[in-house]
């Protein structure tokens, strides 16, 4: 029998559908009588709703909020003291707080129809001052997204661990650092089909999501009605990143509509939808000081760190997961005594923020890897140095930093290692002293970073909001041909759980990949999960699926013992068969009997047969911590602004690793979405709010050309919590590469005296930045 | 992102497309490739009543040369630039022109004539045929007439067409022996408009040359005599003698005010004379972009 159990680099089951094309996502779903939905939606991005007028001939076509009785807004709550709880209206009721933000709801037989009808819904609103900047937000006297608030902030948060003793460091490097507004662009976009199934009683609600369960929890309670009343079933999901872990206003007014009208009403967003009114992630800004000792060794890091995170607070995620978890995470992978780390969720008038692959972790290692550099750089030392006298080390392992973190193993310095080893330092420098031909400039970044994942019931209570991850379970079913069924409640957007959850099953019971069948993204048939999120599902769902086999398996050996007439202690389970004194027997051949055969069985059998619901938690639920060494050499034409990625190294421990393909493919996708956020992403807007990008041709992605083939490296430090070792990946190859990026950026300029604090570094920013050495009284037309 | 009704016909000769353009109501869109009006139409940036697909007409697909000009009719793609199933009076040029347009997709359908009557500043046959010296026949109801592509793209968007007439060809003079050409653009991602393109087509035999500085606000900055930007002589050492403040001088004129997008535009230009200057013609498959 081949080797397919755990670390077997088996390529992906779901492939062979995906790549052929053959995929079923939510836009391919035709259902009789199905009819479209287009939303009318604000055009400005603040104003009192003066009036909605519908032409009498689309009045039983066209939904406002007068219509959506006993529908309730949107709420997600955060339990952290003085949070202010937004309330995100369905379609909009009195104010629109963000462009984009729906206030009528057409339906047509085709949504070329609905948009039509759409067009002929004429809006009455008076503009309101646009809340655009997070920085003024927080000012007094700014226009308020939320009046009754008093001001703009849903929470600031502060956390002080003996700054005072920092603040004689011979060494202080201060920066102000932020990074750009993105969209997330999943290929897939949004999509809700909902049919009311009569026989059922029961809304049947398909939509393309990270987590089915939750989208029933958030819709019950905007609908106020039964939890089995809906069904949520989630097809071939095609990318998620965070984006299709939310509930949106659009799912909720559709499930109303089908209540309504009976038949089935399908939403699928359009590219503008997406880039204009729904996706918004990561802006962040930050003023940054590092103290340290003359040799780079760090005394503490002081931080004011703001989100912008828009007008309303995304469910389940809340609007300040992101700049409180700044706060909590901004030490990174390194040691130091003393920090202080004040944070702010500002409202905006913005689409809400959402959590997007990497979440705080991409802004927070873009401004300490920053600064790193800029320590260097005051101490004269080189970057790798000052990372190396301050990482965590291994015989610190299992370690508690500075903000309680809970690292539970792995070797931080080896992996900067072994980056510098593979990008060759010592010849990048002498490169860079030679100079380039082209008169183009060689420079080198590096950026590490740990991520916690899978971190379960006990970080999630205290953060209160309306999601808190408790044990996962998994379901297993032997079939009657001896075929395995799982079933889990998290869902993949993209993983290959189809594939590495068989692996999983076949470490215990051995049986073959292609005989095992994942059942998921449907709450109708599988067990409760918070869904696919913080990098949890190969350390949760793993976990949960090898449980329910050790049972199954339990319980196999048992009927086979009796098969063998042998005692089940004097019986082993090998290689898909159970083994006795005389002879073995199959697992085909058990699940036989059991099913079919049940004459057979011992009359002392267990009951529950070769079906099993297992749970599971890590033995802490603290999370897993993944790391990883990235460096970047580029090479950028200071003339221009264009950057080439000559080499991207990336090292990387995710302890053991399911399945190495899938890892690997992991982390060239996260990279590729790195590189974007490094170079090329940026939804900027306009003082009124607007957003300036509706098109990928005005919101640049990086396309194949500008992603190198990187060199992966990997370690394997396995966590001592996890089943089999195994860290949550899943994130991190988009965490590490815009700092990597941007110091290799800026070590190819310093010579030039630039230095750029602001992702993305488009070819504009850097000319600018280049410009501004050579003449200090350039006049920039934009802010770099 | 759906389009508002229309309606669509496919005239099968010019007779037929002139007459039916104009008896047509106002609100009709001609459609050749749809590379830039498929998406205004999704986009609902345009609603025509009528759309006129103009690929049904046999002339507009035609390419030929005439002595010393080569003629490409308004629906010839730019992969059929690219892969050299047109003539070529340009030793290459415009197949390396055209291989770095946007994306292959986007080349197999796209028109040299739509894209020309579209005249988004940042197109790159905007630039690179008015460098060329290029001229575009036009037929209407009352006949046909020939325009330089400097006089017929008259700013973003907007060109020297009437109501009921339509861009038929493409004229191309030959470049001649001894004559000098460079092309580059700048993108912030391959396949992606260009922020900046530089144009030159040079004879130094003959001391003469034109220069074209494009993707700008407007149509592009076209030097017809580009002596001045060699410091008044166009020679064998022209490149040598390229002075960027008399390119940045043309650029301040032109209304550019900004500092890094002159900056920019200027090191493009600079980087086409170059490329003009190089002894060897790159591969005629190589994209040409900064």
């Amino acid at each position: 029998m081949s080797r397919e159990g755990v670390g077997a680099p088996l390529p992906r089951k779901e492939d062979d559908r995906l790549m052929r094309g053959r995929g079923q996502y939510v836009g391919d779903l035709r259902l009789p009588g199905m009819q479209d939905v287009a939303f009318v939606r604000s055009p400005l991005a603040h104003a009192r709703i003066r009036a909605v007028h519908v032409p009498e001939a689309y009045r039983d076509r066209v939904f406002t909020a007068a219509d959506l009785d006993g529908v309730l807004p949107i709420r997600a709550v955060s339990g952290l003291p003085g949070f202010k709880v937004s309330e995100q209206p369905v379609l909009a009721t009195g104010k629109v707080r963000q462009v984009g933000e729906l206030v009528a709801m057409c339906v047509a037989p085709t949504r070329a129809e609905a948009e039509d009808i759409a067009a002929a819904v004429v809006l009455d609103l008076e503009e309101l001052p646009a809340v655009h900047d997070m920085l003024a937000a927080r000012e007094p006297g700014s226009a308020l997204v939320h009046e009754h608030w008093g001001d703009n902030v849903f929470l600031e948060t502060l956390v002080d661990v003996g700054i005072e003793s920092a603040l004689d460091a011979p060494i202080k490097v201060s920066r102000t650092i932020s990074t750009g507004r993105q969209c997330m662009a999943p290929i897939e976009g949004r999509g809700t089909v909902v049919q009311l199934d009569h026989r059922l009683d029961q809304l049947v609600v398909h939509t393309a999501s990270q987590m089915p369960h939750i989208v029933r929890n958030g819709l019950s309670e905007c609908l106020g009605i039964e939890q089995g009343r809906i069904r949520i079933v989630s097809p071939d999901v095609g990318g998620g990143f965070g984006y299709k872990a939310i509930l949106l206003a659009e799912d909720v007014a559709l499930a109303w509509l089908a209540l309504r009208c009976g038949h089935p009403v399908r939403w699928l967003e359009d590219r503008r939808e997406h880039l204009t009114s729904n996706a918004n992630c990561r802006e962040h800004h930050y003023r940054i000081t590092a103290y340290a000792e003359r040799d780079g060794r760090l005394r503490g890091i002081d931080c004011e760190a703001t989100v912008d995170s828009g007008a309303y607070s995304a469910y389940p995620f809340s609007a300040c997961l992101e700049a409180a978890q700044v706060a909590s995470i901004l030490p990174g992978p390194y040691d130091f005594p003393a920090y202080r780390c004040r944070t702010w969720s500002v409202a905006t008038n913005k689409c809400p923020i959402l959590p997007y692959r990497g979440v705080a972790r991409t802004g927070v290692c873009f401004a300490l890897e920053l600064v790193l550099d800029a320590v260097a750089r005051a101490a004269g030392i080189a970057p790798e140095a000052v990372r190396e006298r301050n990482l965590v080390r291994p015989e610190q392992m299992p370690f508690e930093n500075i903000t309680k973190k809970h690292f539970d193993s792995g070797d931080y310095p080896e992996a900067l290692a072994r980056a510098l080893k593979a990008v060759d330092v010592d010849a990048i420098r002498a490169r860079q002293r030679q100079g380039e031909p082209d008169g183009r400039r060689i420079g080198l970044g590096l950026a590490i970073y740990c991520e916690q994942a899978a971190h379960g019931t006990s970080v999630y209570s205290g953060w209160g909001i309306p999601m808190v991850p408790g044990h996962e379970q998994a379901s297993a079913r032997l079939t009657p041909d001896g075929g395995l069924e799982l079933r889990i409640g998290a869902h993949s957007h993209g993983q290959g759980l189809e594939t590495t959850l068989a692996q999983v099953a076949h470490e215990i019971l051995g049986v073959p990949v292609a005989r095992t069948r994942l059942v998921h993204g449907d709450t109708a048939m599988t067990p409760y999960s918070t869904g696919s999120w913080g990098s949890r599902v190969m350390v949760m769902a793993g976990g949960a699926v090898a449980a329910a086999c050790e049972e199954l398996r339990a319980r196999a050996v048992r009927i086979g013992a009796h098969l063998l007439q042998a005692r089940p202690d004097a019986c082993r389970f090998e290689g898909g068969h159970v083994v006795g004194p005389t002879g073995d027997v199959p697992l085909e051949a058990i699940a036989r009997t059991w099913y079919r055969r049940p004459q057979d069985l011992a009359p002392d059998t267990d009951p529950g047969g070769l079906e099993v619901t297992a749970g599971y938690k890590p033995v802490r639920d603290s999370g897993t911590f993944s790391y990883a060494a990235h460096a970047a050499v580029v090479a950028v034409d200071p003339d221009l602004g264009a950057v080439e990625i000559l080499d991207y190294v990336i090292v990387e421990d995710g302890g053991t690793l399911v399945n190495p393909l899938v890892v690997d493919g992991q982390i060239y996708g996260g990279l590729a979405q790195g590189i974007g956020t490094a170079l090329f992403e940026e939804m900027r807007f306009d003082a009124r709010g607007q957003p300036l990008a509706s098109t990928f041709a005005d919101y640049l992605l990086p396309g194949a050309a500008d992603v190198p083939m990187a060199r992966i490296d990997h370690m394997e430090t396995p966590s001592p919590y996890t089943r089999f070792g195994q860290k949550g990946i899943g994130e991190g190859g988009a965490i590490a590469p815009p700092a990597a990026l941007a110091n290799a950026v800026n070590d190819a300029l310093a010579p030039l005296g630039v230095e750029l604090l602001h992702s993305p570094a488009t070819p504009r920013r850097i000319v600018e930045a280049v410009l501004a050495t050579r003449a200090p009284a350039v006049t920039a037309r934009e802010a770099a | 992102m759906k389009p508002a009704a229309f309606a669509w016909e496919r005239p099968d000769s010019l007779p037929a497309l002139l007459a039916r353009l104009a008896e047509a109501p106002a609100g009709v869109k001609l459609i050749a490739g749809g590379q830039s009006i498929g998406p205004m139409l999704n986009l609902r940036l345009v609603e025509p009543a009528l759309i006129l697909d103009i690929t049904g007409v046999p002339e507009l697909r035609t390419a030929r040369v005439e002595g010393d000009t080569l003629v490409l009719g308004a629906c010839v793609t730019h992969a059929d630039i690219e892969d050299g199933r047109v003539p070529d009076l340009t030793g290459g040029a415009l197949r390396r022109v055209a291989a770095a347009i946007a994306y292959r997709p986007v080349r197999n359908r796209g028109t040299v004539g739509g894209s020309l009557v579209h005249a988004d500043p940042a197109a790159d046959w905007v630039s690179a045929l008015t460098a060329l010296g290029a001229e575009v026949e036009i037929a209407g109801r009352n006949g046909r007439r020939t325009v330089p592509l400097e006089r017929f793209v008259t700013g973003a968007l907007a060109v020297a067409l009437g109501a009921a007439e339509i861009l038929v060809a493409v004229r191309v003079p030959a470049l001649p022996a001894g004559a000098a050409w460079g092309y580059v653009k700048h993108c912030a991602k391959i396949g992606e408009f260009a922020h900046a393109i530089g144009a030159v087509r040079l004879e130094p035999d003959a001391g003469l040359g034109r220069a074209v500085i494009g993707a700008v606000e407007g149509p592009p900055v076209l030097l017809a005599d580009a002596r001045p930007l060699f410091g008044g002589r166009i020679g064998a050492d022209f490149a040598a003698r390229f002075d960027a403040g008399a390119a940045d001088l043309a650029l301040r004129e032109a209304g550019m005010a900004d500092t890094v997008e002159r900056h920019i535009h200027v090191t493009v230009l600079s980087r086409a004379v170059a490329a003009a200057a190089a002894p060897e013609p790159r591969s005629n498959t190589l994209p040409e972009a900064a």
